[in-house]
């Protein structure tokens, strides 16, 4: 399948095993005798990791660039001659124009709010699917457990790629939103799966625990418990998947792209420009090159980041 | 063991009638008027009407139309019958044509996967925390990260176009020779997962309790890792790997697209760039059913090799 799936699977099982968000356990005695905290421990190991360091940063430049793309470039990227196709660098293009005469890195720049905005409404959309499902599935158990899980197992069946080709040769609207939806809904509906798994079983470890029992006998009924007391003791666990599942949306936005069922001409993405980039690449590489670049440190910089942290809240590694 | 083959059966076969429930729902029910569509611009006459009417049973509308049409579908891809391409092509001639390609280039991936994944993850596994298992769990991760559209191009720019050390593409009957860069670009995604699980299973195994011992009798290194560790860690590679040919075989849309290698994925990029929907349907339906049951024998398999599976 797609790079996607096999990352997916692979940190799956990983953080399975994860931070479940509980107090850990006072192993060293800090320097004012107080017992640190799980974050205390997962933060002083963050800050000595040169990859998350790496990794933020980039995050934050490419959001910022998605924000505000008109401070990394002066160019318009629709402003396109074809009589300076595949031209070399020149004002402020530095990188060249493309094939139809468009400034590569300028195209490069405006292209990142697209592929940002539909990786972050999709891992928006899988987010609040696995917390739904995975709540429900880890909190009530018994036949609602069961009937949830297998409805995981199924989904979890389906090959992305190609159900996202069928689903999306359904749409035949060329709008700019209503591509950006489809896409965004596509791959929500089908990547919901391993965080809503990562959110059920967090949240069958947090409701043994005393508090839970403590609120319950204070009276509480069955959603005060479990928005109040287990959502925010479950949540951080899902927010690592979460991270790492926005990378790979990303490419997978990218991928739909570039086989020309994703998002379409008006909509400024990578993937297309890669396409275009790749048939052209003998006569000028760099309409290749740029937009790779872009598209593969986005997805590295989303996933190193939630490896990074997943990592130092794992006491097992420790 | 049979509960367990028996509970796996049934999940696969709902997942076999959701996926092609949904496949079916999207592309043939909802269209305006297929009898129409099949004639094209040419008037259709009330007679052929009729007779398409009564046999493709369009006359029954609701519910109980919809699944008796879904269900001929699935009888007719159950029997191998896909119909034929915008083209006017037998899709399951075109298939038949295309799995060899595939089949080849899904096992030098795996090839490139086996050699290369298994022995770095085994090294890496026995000298955990040094500079050598380091490097390679930042270099796994940078390909898990990339994606196969920019690692794709990219391969087939720098080595086949500009440095000519491999073929760029693959001709309709490719050699080994020019299947071989497109199977490591396709291998290597499985090669860093197969590494990354071959180390920790291995990492994992030399602390184990049967090593303690067979240290202490005196054996040698190299015969606990070989015999001992290498037996016990290879459990859940073996089974991974088994699951990637699944996949191999129906992902290489996007290597097989690049490179110019006329096999399954190919006929799909091509299908879905021409807008050929009936192949792009019936492509998409059988690779489903391999997805599946490449599955299923993967689990079953993994519930023979390892008894603590069977019993989740």
């Amino acid at each position: 399948m797609s790079d996607f799936e096999t990352v997916a699977a692979t940190e799956n099982q990983a953080a399975r095993r994860g931070p479940s968000g509980e107090p850990g356990t006072p192993n060293q005695v800090g320097a004012a005798n107080k017992p640190r905290s799980l974050a205390g421990d997962a933060w002083r190991d963050l800050r000595r990791n040169p990859i998350f360091w790496i990794s933020l940063a980039l995050v934050v430049i490419f959001t910022l660039m998605a924000l505000l793309p008109g401070v990394f470039t002066a160019n318009n990227p629709n402003d396109c001659l074809l009589s300076r196709q595949h031209a070399g660098p020149s004002g402020g293009a530095i990188f060249g124009y493309d094939f139809q005469g468009c400034d590569t890195y300028s195209r490069a720049v405006y292209g990142t709010r697209a592929s940002l905005l539909v990786g972050a409404l999709a891992a928006l959309g899988t987010g609040i699917i696995a917390l739904v499902i995975g709540m429900l599935a880890g909190y009530f158990g018994r036949w609602v457990d069961a009937v949830l899980s297998r409805v995981i197992d199924v989904v979890l069946g389906i090959p992305l790629l190609l159900a996202a080709i069928v689903l999306l040769k359904r749409v035949s609207s060329d709008s700019q939103w209503a591509r950006i939806g489809a896409v965004v809904f596509v791959l929500a509906l089908l990547g919901w799966t391993t965080a809503a798994r990562v959110v059920r079983s967090s949240v069958i470890t947090a409701k043994e625990q005393d508090y839970v029992a403590a609120a319950r006998m204070l009276g509480a009924g069955n959603s005060r418990i479990m928005w109040r007391h287990i959502l925010p003791n479950s949540l951080a666990p899902a927010i690592v998947v979460l991270t790492i599942a926005l990378g790979s949306f990303i490419a997978a936005e990218a991928t739909l792209s570039f086989l020309g069922i994703g998002l379409k001409a008006p909509t400024i993405s990578w993937g297309q420009d890669i396409d275009t980039g790749r048939i052209h690449m003998r006569e000028a590489a760099t309409p290749l090159i740029v937009p790779s670049a872009f598209l593969a440190l986005t997805v590295l910089a989303f996933i190193m980041l939630g490896d990074a942290i997943r990592d130092a809240f794992d006491p097992k590694l420790r | 063991m049979f509960r367990y083959i028996l509970r796996r059966l049934l999940q696969m076969v709902l997942a076999f009638f959701g996926t092609t429930l949904i496949v079916y729902a999207l592309t043939f029910a909802g269209q305006g008027d297929p009898i129409q569509a099949l004639a094209g611009e040419r008037p259709v006459t009330p007679a052929q009407r009729a007779y398409l009417t009564e046999k493709y049973h369009l006359d029954a509308t609701g519910v109980g139309g919809f699944f008796y049409r879904y269900f001929d579908y699935v009888k007719n891809l159950l029997q191998g019958n896909l119909g034929e391409s915008l083209t006017g092509r037998n899709i399951g001639d075109i298939l038949q044509q295309a799995w060899p390609v595939t089949v080849r280039l899904a096992l030098i991936a795996l090839a490139v996967a086996i050699i290369f994944g298994v022995t770095a993850g085994v090294l890496a596994g026995i000298r955990r925390a040094s500079i050598f298992d380091n490097s390679t769990l930042v270099l796994t991760l940078l390909v898990l990260g990339i994606p196969t559209i920019v690692l794709a191009p990219l391969a087939q720019y720098f080595l086949g176009v500009k440095w000519q050390l491999f073929p760029p593409t693959a001709g309709s009957d490719p050699t080994f020779y020019a299947l071989l860069l497109p199977g490591i670009v396709l291998g290597s995604l499985s090669l860093a997962t197969a590494l990354r699980l071959t180390r920790a299973s291995v990492a994992e195994n030399l602390r184990a309790d049967y090593v303690r011992t067979a240290r202490s009798k005196g054996l040698v290194k190299r015969r606990i890792v070989i015999v001992h560790v290498l037996r016990n860690s290879l459990i859940p590679v073996v089974t991974f790997l088994g699951v990637e040919l699944g996949n191999l075989m129906s992902g290489a849309i996007i290597t097989e697209g690049v490179f110019n290698i006329p096999g399954v994925g190919f006929n799909l990029f091509r299908g879905i760039r021409t807008e050929d929907g009936p192949l792009v349907v019936g492509i998409v339906s059988v690779l489903v059913v391999v997805y599946l049951v490449s599955n299923l024998v993967v689990d079953v398999l993994y519930a023979v090799l390892d008894p603590r599976i069977r019993y989740e």
